[in-house]
């Protein structure tokens, strides 16, 4: 490249517009080790109080184990649910599958505001306000269409001719599911189901209309603390979820590396 | 069941066969759907027709009410033109800041691009939670950023618990769906072009002014699109940042549904989203083939 005054000038823009962008979640860190009582940057002094606060807080180790059963049953459902509509549209091409797709993926389409209080309202009629029932119905609103989208493409993608080769060899339709079909899409399995745990583990806004003092969730918790204090707390709960996106980031990568390298 | 599959014609029993499987395979999804979209949101449409009773009771009625009683409410109309007028700032300040990164990232290659976009999206991976906590920290009236400007001669205005809060913060939250949005639509920027203008002497002002900038455009309109619908729906960063002063469409409907208990009228604001929303992709489509045409 060039050397010009523009581009010198573009390149300093662009660290500067990169520190906007990342400066929150980098902030996150330092204050999560603050010897502070209150919220402050730079803190005075550096502890590890914050992060024993943490685990002595029963509301917040409560929420927490809550998000994570209540993402690992919306992930497995998520798949249970999604594989065989993917199949559906995908592979039996129904009629009207295009419609039925576009149906299937609509909720994302909505706000998050919206759909909540519009899930809210059907809830309290049904009794399912503040269960885990309800708040497993309602992550799986928003957990399916990114299921389906992400395990359709990968169907999508696959070869006919190894499910042709197994059927013409006199193979049963659920044998060649079984062991042609669904091991050659695990890569889209797996990031369906990193998809799926990340959405509704962050998830806060629809979450927020369904929950209850008696049933919470982390980021809904999380919420509920910066509204009312806005103190440290909230910084080593943030590195934790940092940290935790990125684990399933990496077993992601690890995965998809080890599939794609076995297949090949 | 071996005799019967001998007895029927191959292609019908097979068609009908197919036809049942689907059917039990859409089934679940289509549950999940019924219960938890179509139904809610037909009902969420019929419910900003009901009447709101004093202490969070609902009549069933089928009265425009809610829907006049917004147009004569002097708050409500402020509130809908504040939060149309504020959704046009966030999206106009989150495309000055996120068509520089875009461009950059355009011209990049390899491993550097990369690693760029993955700093792009990032920040998506995070809770919104946790970046408006940390735009909280950035923006308090000790911190850091109100420090930078004491220390250069200037009083620090409030940027905490107003206008300018939300905009800084949902601006930040913003950036990586406007960059994804811009580079989707650089497409057609090819640097040989540039490239030409330069040689045939055009200042790179001119040239940014009159080749890059038309090349964009259509890639500017979807992530304005998409910034304004986010911006103008987006609840959690008004909610914390405004700290209860920052009125917008997003925060009355939750405060309508879960503080005053009153869901004709917070499902009437849904609604009014819902249709500022169609209002927006017609100003798009309309934009576009004025740039493609």
């Amino acid at each position: 490249m060039e050397e010009n005054p523009t581009s010198w000038f573009m390149r300093v823009t662009v660290t500067i517009l990169f520190l906007f962008l990342l400066a929150p979640v980098l902030l996150v860190f330092p204050i999560s080790f603050s010897g502070d009582q209150i919220l402050a940057f730079p803190p005075s002094s550096w502890s590890l109080q914050w992060y024993e606060a943490l685990l002595g807080n029963t509301v917040m180790m409560s929420a927490f184990l809550t998000s994570l059963g209540l993402a690992t049953v919306v992930t497995v459902l998520s798949l249970i649910i999604a594989i065989p509509a993917s199949y559906a549209i995908v592979r039996l091409k129904v009629t009207g599958s295009e419609f039925l797709f576009n149906l299937f993926t609509a909720p994302l389409l909505l706000p998050t505001i919206v759909l909540g209080l519009a899930i809210l309202i059907i809830f309290a009629s049904m009794g399912l306000l503040a269960t885990f029932t309800g708040l497993v119905i309602g992550h799986l609103v928003i957990t399916l269409p990114y299921a389906l989208r992400v395990l359709s493409v990968s169907l999508g993608n696959l070869n006919l001719a190894c499910e042709e080769a197994a059927a013409s060899l006199g193979a049963k339709p659920l044998a060649v599911f079984g062991k042609v079909t669904l091991p050659m899409m695990a890569p889209g399995i797996v990031a369906a189901t990193a998809l799926c745990f990340l959405v509704s583990f962050d998830e806060v806004v629809i979450t927020l209309f369904l929950t209850g003092p008696r049933m919470t969730t982390l980021p809904v918790e999380l919420f509920h603390h910066v509204e009312s204090q806005a103190d440290p707390l909230v910084a080593s709960v943030s590195v934790l979820l940092i940290l935790m996106t990125l684990a399933v980031v990496m077993i992601v990568d690890r995965t998809m590396g080890l599939t794609k390298a076995f297949m090949k | 069941m071996t005799t019967a599959t001998f007895d029927m014609p191959v292609g019908a029993q097979k068609s009908f066969g197919t036809a049942g499987v689907a059917v039990a395979l859409l089934l679940p999804i289509a549950l999940v759907n019924a219960i938890g979209f179509i139904l809610p949101v037909l009902n969420l449409a019929r419910m900003s027709f009901n009447e709101a009773l004093p202490g969070g009771g609902i009549a069933e009625a089928l009265t425009a009410a809610n829907w006049t009683g917004l147009l004569h409410d002097s708050f409500y109309i402020e509130l809908i033109t504040n939060s149309i007028v504020v959704s046009l700032g966030i999206t106009l300040a989150t495309l000055l800041v996120s068509y520089p990164i875009a461009l950059y990232l355009h011209r990049a290659s390899g491993a550097w691009r990369t690693f760029l976009t993955v700093l792009v999206i990032s920040p998506l991976l995070t809770s919104a939670v946790v970046r408006t906590y940390g735009w909280i920290a950035l923006l308090a009236e000790q911190g850091p950023v109100a420090n930078v400007i004491a220390s250069m001669g200037f009083q620090p205005p409030r940027m905490m618990f107003n206008t300018t809060g939300v905009v800084i913060g949902l601006t930040e939250i913003l950036m990586p769906y406007m960059i994804l949005s811009l580079m989707a639509g650089f497409g057609r920027l090819d640097p040989k072009v540039e490239e030409a203008a330069r040689t045939l002497g055009a200042t790179p002002f001119r040239t940014f002014w009159r080749v890059i900038l038309p090349l964009t455009l259509p890639g500017i309109a979807l992530g304005c699109l998409l910034c304004f619908v986010l911006a103008i729906s987006s609840f959690i960063t008004p909610k914390l940042m405004g700290g209860g002063r920052v009125f917008l469409l997003a925060t009355e409907i939750y405060d309508q549904a879960i503080v005053t208990l009153n869901w004709p009228l917070a499902a009437t604001l849904s609604m009014l989203v819902l249709i500022i929303f169609g209002a927006a992709l017609a100003v798009y489509s309309r934009i576009l083939r004025m740039i493609e045409g």
